[in-house]
């Protein structure tokens, strides 16, 4: 195959399995934001958290499978006590957006405490870590990984919410959560529970990405930011948005760095403006 | 009694929008909430419900206080809610908009003739058993309506409140929801109806409570409201 056209494709995979990454963060902050109107600033934080739980599970274990299991799940427990015994108490949506802010430096202060500010690497298992050889273009199987892990997550997802009780009543409360509360269903349990998968999602994400970025205090800051972006341009509450702009950004990122490497940086927020000037409740956001 | 509301006041911020109400409803009673617009009808329900915080007073349910429960715990106590917007979950499907309304998504004794199973539901309104699949957000405003009524009575509730169900109905379709609303009741569920429309409403309760300026004014058969010209005048008219 022609070198141009495998370094075309390879690029392509790598934007895709960041974008899988963002959609992993951003479809957790929506779905947060659509049923309980919680903009969860800490979000990003719990994501950067996982990649240290991760870290330490695997230097204890030396098993990456079981950091890919576990950090998640004990990020999920941290989103949860935070939502029962935190937000719970807070007033109004500026209350929530303040706490959240602030268990966000928190969680910041105290991963600089405990592990310093120094990038820590975070060895991918053997398995995942050489390139595979498809039609002549060798990828990264890591990456395929990632890509593989967010569409299972994703198809998960999606049997979860249209498929069970649970999730007919999670999609019926993001439209009316008092009349689902009037029916008979305890909906602060389903929030616990939204909140949980949300931040276990965001989890995921900072497992899967800190074999490739390794681990560092920054992380929340670099790839949180771009997941803010995506939920705004995809529209507040919409997964569909934000699946459609994560691949959208994870490919503008990447080609962004092959060709405009000086401006790749700026062309999300470029995107994201172009999107608002034209629709400014994002591309599949819906008025309120 | 099934329902009794002891001294009930509601606030909302610095207004008292229910001063002391007082009602009773007895088992298997279709009973009429009236009054002009503003005068806490709707506000009564919510409070009941625990939509809305009483901030005092006593809601006693077959005996037990449930007032301050939230509105789960008071659904589950076996009372069904159809609010005024009739808030149907516009995304669900018919089907799935009912299901939810099957509290732990478990219905009992599926076998008595006397509980509501979708079957039955499909049997009192056939126009949503034709849109069995259709989203909520799709249907008509009568239709919806009627999915309203079919989500509450699907827990199986004991006593339903019912805010202003003919409200921007078509002729046809009031004279439908009043029906499906008398074979309700005739069932065995009893009814506590707010509902503008005087003559649904004396056409189907025998007792009325009149409302005004955040209290009960009086107590009336429907009889005496449709004989007394002072009495509507006073409660009713604008």
């Amino acid at each position: 195959m022609d070198p141009m056209v495998s370094m075309y494709i390879s690029q392509g995979i790598h934007g895709i399995a960041y974008g899988m990454i963002l959609f992993l963060i951003a479809s957790g902050l929506n779905i947060i934001f659509g049923m309980m109107g919680i903009l969860n600033m800490a979000h990003t934080a719990f994501f950067m958290l996982a990649a240290y739980f991760c870290y330490v599970v695997v230097g204890i274990t030396g098993n990456f499978w079981l950091g890919l299991v576990f950090a998640p799940l004990f990020t999920a427990v941290l989103g949860v006590v935070m939502e029962r015994v935190f937000l719970r108490k807070a007033v109004g949506h500026m209350g929530e957006l303040i706490l959240t802010m602030g268990i966000s430096f928190v969680i910041v202060a105290a991963i600089k405490k405990i592990w310093g500010t120094e990038s820590l690497p975070l060895q991918m298992p053997e398995i995942l870590s050489g390139m595979v050889n498809i039609v002549g273009v060798s990828y990264p199987v890591y990456r395929l990984f990632v890509i593989g892990l967010a569409l299972v997550i994703l198809v998960f997802m999606m049997l979860l919410l249209y498929r069970t009780r649970l999730g007919k009543i999670v999609r019926a409360a993001v439209s009316d959560r008092d009349m689902v509360n009037a029916l008979g269903i305890n909906i602060n349990m389903v929030f616990m529970f939204v909140f949980g998968v949300g931040t276990w999602m965001a989890g995921l994400a900072g497992v899967a990405i800190a074999p490739i970025l390794t681990v560092f205090p920054g992380l929340a800051d670099q790839v949180g930011m771009d997941a803010f972006i995506v939920v705004v341009t995809g529209g507040f509450g919409s997964l569909a948005g934000a699946f459609i702009v994560s691949i959208i950004f994870g490919l503008l990122s990447s080609y962004g760095v092959q060709f405009v490497s000086q401006f790749a940086p700026v062309l999300m927020v470029v995107f994201m403006a172009i999107v608002l000037a034209f629709r400014p409740n994002g591309l599949f956001g819906v008025k309120e | 009694m099934l329902l009794e509301v002891k001294d009930l006041n509601t606030h909302y911020g610095p207004s008292h929008v229910l001063q002391g109400v007082h009602l009773e409803i007895g088992e298997g009673e279709l009973v009429a909430l009236l009054g002009r617009n503003g005068m806490g009808k709707s506000t009564t329900l919510k409070s009941i419900m625990g939509m809305v915080k009483p901030t005092s007073g006593s809601v006693k349910f077959e005996g037990q206080e449930i007032v301050g429960l939230p509105p789960y715990k008071v659904a589950r106590a076996g009372i069904g809610y159809v609010p005024e917007e009739r808030r149907i979950f516009p995304e669900l499907s018919v089907l799935d908009n009912l299901m939810l309304g099957i509290k732990d998504g478990k219905i009992r004794n599926p076998n008595d003739p006397n509980t509501w199973t979708i079957e039955r539901i499909f049997h009192h309104f056939p126009k949503l058993a034709e849109r069995t699949h259709q989203a909520g957000g799709r249907l008509s405003g009568g239709e919806q309506q009627m999915l309203s009524i079919g989500r509450s009575l699907m827990g199986n509730p004991k006593l339903l409140l019912v805010d202003e169900p003919s409200e921007g109905l078509s002729p046809i379709m009031v004279q439908e929801v009043r029906n499906v609303l008398e074979e309700i009741n005739k069932a065995g569920v009893s009814v506590l109806l707010v509902e503008h429309n005087l003559k649904v409403a004396l056409s189907l309760a025998k007792r009325v409570y009149l409302m005004s300026k955040a209290c009960i004014g009086c107590q009336a058969s429907a009889q005496e409201v449709r004989s007394n010209h002072e009495l509507r005048a006073k409660y009713l008219e604008a």
